[in-house]
């Protein structure tokens, strides 16, 4: 097989700063226009979503576009997937037209670990169900790197719904990987004890005052209502206990901030006036998400 | 009239507690002899120099999947898995198209079984109808029929009164009730045991207490009624304990173990490998080790299989959306022998008790042993031939093992049937 990005638990800390090195280089002057590079000319990049997403398809693309790729993007609706197709029949259809990486995003746990022990190809890891998502894990790194000068010793909170988030686990792996201090927080039912042997260094806590307390970097997480199967408290509660509000950051470092994976609904993980504050890097989020990609991508396919 | 000398071998048979080199001699499908240098003129010979010669194995829990889901097993496939593995007899559980509900259906397994294996074939019927879990099937019927138990296995009955009402007609047709235990509230949606290892790789659990909670009803129930209770592939080690102390006050319950619940962890599922997907799940380290001395202490009766072919399209699929079980007919003694036999935690004589008079008693079969008279079902093995389980070479449909080029070491070398030889393994 040859080696694509399925996961963070598997990369070495190396292998990370290499990647988020390279992406630094690929961040945008500001106040301009990106250039457009060559080093993948010729290179075709399929990218297949069998799951809704705008930021991170769209990030994708822009990521391979920018260096000179072709990309073809497949949404599962409309696609033979549809029309009862297995998902190896329709990854090897798409092997046979010699792509040379693609990019899946996946409802199901593992799918990409799947098929990459059936196909030679290699598979980008856009997402798989409630598993891993490696390159938001990364884009989140470079974007904290941005604001301090390492991961080491940082104190990480992660809020929400971390049961069904695979933003959380991927970022659990790497943030230890580097050593720094994790509190993961959310409702006992979506907050499974075992979370706690991920990796060295995760803290669980109940509450959010526990977890704010000293944080250099909240990130919030989206409540998963399509993956939730019951309600983990009364609805109008989540936001109340759960939901980050301008007050909660007197608890924090203060030069905290604060990241969510996106799309943000506001008033529900976290209020308006937090989203828009100072402290928020979400945009900052979204732009190292190409920078992040090309450096992905590069690495797989030059 | 036909007769088989099984000469050269070491005799095991655990029912008379004999151990020691023999021969046996079957005539016209009955025992009739064990004992050393028999003359048997005119009788065909078996030579078993070097291997253990044991009372047939039975394995209490298989899935053939006739009638109804014929492509990924048949009654004639799933007994030839058998015999290639060493069972001598099976049993089926009702989870058909139809289900085992009716004295029709267990007639109709019972006649087909007749034309197409020597391998006993006894089935297991329905607790409920369609087992839905709602009203008693025809038991008494189906009883008349064949059946040797009852069950409603990966449906398991959620109703306890029906449960009760269940074991309470189970006294009258003295056969046990077998129950695949486990809360399906409690499982609901769930892939894999819930653990560290459901957390990491963002899979759904299932929780140990899912088959605990209903270990413990059923043990409650079964001193309630009296009945005789068994229960299905027994993974837990609060299972185990619950099992051991219901045993303890009088409670007449039974219970098997798989040979993948002794063998394997969750450990396995890094992969998402959907050959380790079944119920109960792969349990963690602590499981094994209570499964494996609950098999040391005599806690547990029998090892069974639970055989559950599914056809390799079904498998190639995403982990969540694969069906739940693995096949297991011919990778049970070699397992066995190398987790229990060869790592020293219990003799081999013990090992042929777990596959004979185990089962043999839960289910009060006149088999499982080689006393004269005693049907002359023979399982042939051996301790130390070097072999690699190789899945596309099943004699089963389908090849949905987690032990696909597994190394072995001792296996099946003949399988007898009625004094008949019915598989024997190639030179």
């Amino acid at each position: 097989m040859s080696a694509g990005l399925l996961d963070i638990e598997s990369l070495d800390r190396s292998e990370i700063e290499q990647i988020l090195e390279r992406a630094k280089f690929f961040q945008p002057p500001p106040n301009d226009t990106y250039r457009r590079l060559e080093s993948l000319k010729g290179k075709t990049v399929v990218n297949l979503f069998f799951e809704a997403s705008t930021r991170t398809r769209v990030s994708f693309e822009i990521a391979a576009r920018r260096l000179g790729a072709e990309t073809l993007t497949i949404a599962a609706q409309g696609s033979s997937v549809s029309k009862g197709e297995s998902l190896v029949d329709t990854l090897n259809t798409l092997a046979a037209m010699r792509p040379h990486a693609i990019v899946m995003r996946h409802g199901a746990s593992g799918a990409p670990h799947f098929l990459a022990r059936h196909l030679r190809i290699p598979i980008v890891n856009a997402g798989d169900g409630t598993h891993e998502h490696p390159t938001q894990a990364l884009l989140d790194a470079r974007t904290i790197l941005d604001h301090r000068p390492s991961l080491t010793g940082l104190r990480v909170a992660i809020i929400g719904d971390i049961a069904h988030s695979r933003v959380a686990r991927s970022n659990v792996h790497l943030l230890a990987k580097f050593g720094a201090e994790i509190v993961l927080c959310g409702p006992p039912s979506l907050l499974p004890r075992e979370l706690a042997d991920l990796a060295p260094g995760v803290q669980l806590a109940w509450n959010m005052t526990d977890a704010i307390q000293g944080a250099d970097v909240i990130m919030m997480l989206r409540v998963q209502l399509e993956r939730q199967h019951e309600a983990p408290m009364a609805s109008g509660e989540y936001f109340r206990f759960y939901g980050l509000r301008l007050d909660h950051l007197q608890l924090a470092k203060p030069n905290v901030i604060v990241m969510h994976p996106g799309p943000i609904n506001r008033g529900r993980e976290l209020s308006s006036e937090v989203a828009d504050s100072q402290k928020s890097v979400i945009l900052n989020q979204v732009e190292n998400g190409v920078a992040v990609r090309m450096a992905v991508l590069e690495r797989i396919l030059s | 009239m036909s007769s088989l000398l099984i000469f050269g071998g070491r005799v095991i048979d655990p029912a008379s507690g004999f151990d020691g080199p023999a021969d046996v001699l079957i005539r016209d499908g009955l025992v009739e002899a064990v004992g050393r240098n028999l003359e048997a003129p005119g009788a065909s010979r078996f030579d078993a120099a070097g291997a253990i010669v044991a009372p047939g194995f039975i394995d209490m829990h298989v899935h053939l999947r006739e009638p109804g889901i014929e492509h990924a097993e048949t009654i004639e496939t799933g007994a030839k898995a058998a015999a290639a593995g060493g069972f001598t007899t099976i049993c089926c559980m009702p989870n058909t198209i139809p289900v085992n509900d009716s004295a029709t259906v267990t007639s109709y397994i019972v006649q087909r079984a007749r034309e197409v294996t020597r391998v006993n074939v006894l089935p297991i019927g329905a607790i409920t109808k369609g087992s839905l879990g709602e009203e008693l099937a025809a038991i008494g019927s189906m009883r008349e029929a064949g059946i040797v138990a009852i069950s409603d296995d990966g449906r398991p009955v959620m109703n306890s009164r029906v449960m009760r009402r269940a074991m309470e007609l189970a006294l009258a047709f003295d056969i046990p009730v077998i129950d695949h235990c486990e809360d399906l509230n409690l499982s609901a949606g769930g892939d894999m045991h819930e653990g560290p290892q459901s957390v990491k790789l963002g899979l759904r659990g299932i929780p140990s207490a899912s088959e605990d909670v209903m270990v413990a009803r059923d043990l409650l129930l079964a001193e309630l009624t009296g009945a005789r209770y068994h229960v299905a592939h027994l993974s837990t080690q609060r299972s185990v304990a619950m099992v051991a102390f219901a045993k303890s006050k009088g409670i007449k319950v039974t219970c098997e173990v798989t040979p993948h619940h002794f063998a394997i962890t969750d450990e396995e599922l890094g992969t998402y490998d959907s050959n380790f997907r079944m119920k109960p799940p792969l349990r963690r380290d602590r499981d094994v080790e209570a499964v494996i001395e609950g098999i040391v202490s005599g806690v547990i009766d029998a090892i069974a299989t639970d055989h559950a072919p599914h056809a390799g399209s079904e498998k190639m699929q995403e982990f969540e959306r694969c069906p739940f079980g693995i096949t297991g007919l011919e990778t049970a003694i070699g397992l066995s022998l190398s987790e229990l036999v060869h790592t020293g935690r219990i003799g081999v004589g013990r090992m042929v008790e777990l596959f004979t008079t185990g089962p043999a008693g839960v289910l009060k079969l006149n088999r499982g042993t080689l006393k004269p008279g005693a049907p002359g079902d023979v399982t042939v093995f051996d301790l130390d031939h070097e072999w690699i389980f190789d899945a596309q070479q099943s004699c089963s449909k389908s090849k949905n093992s987690p032990f696909d080029g597994r190394h072995f070491r001792g296996g099946p070398v003949a399988t007898i049937v009625g004094g008949e030889l019915v598989w024997q393994r190639a030179q």
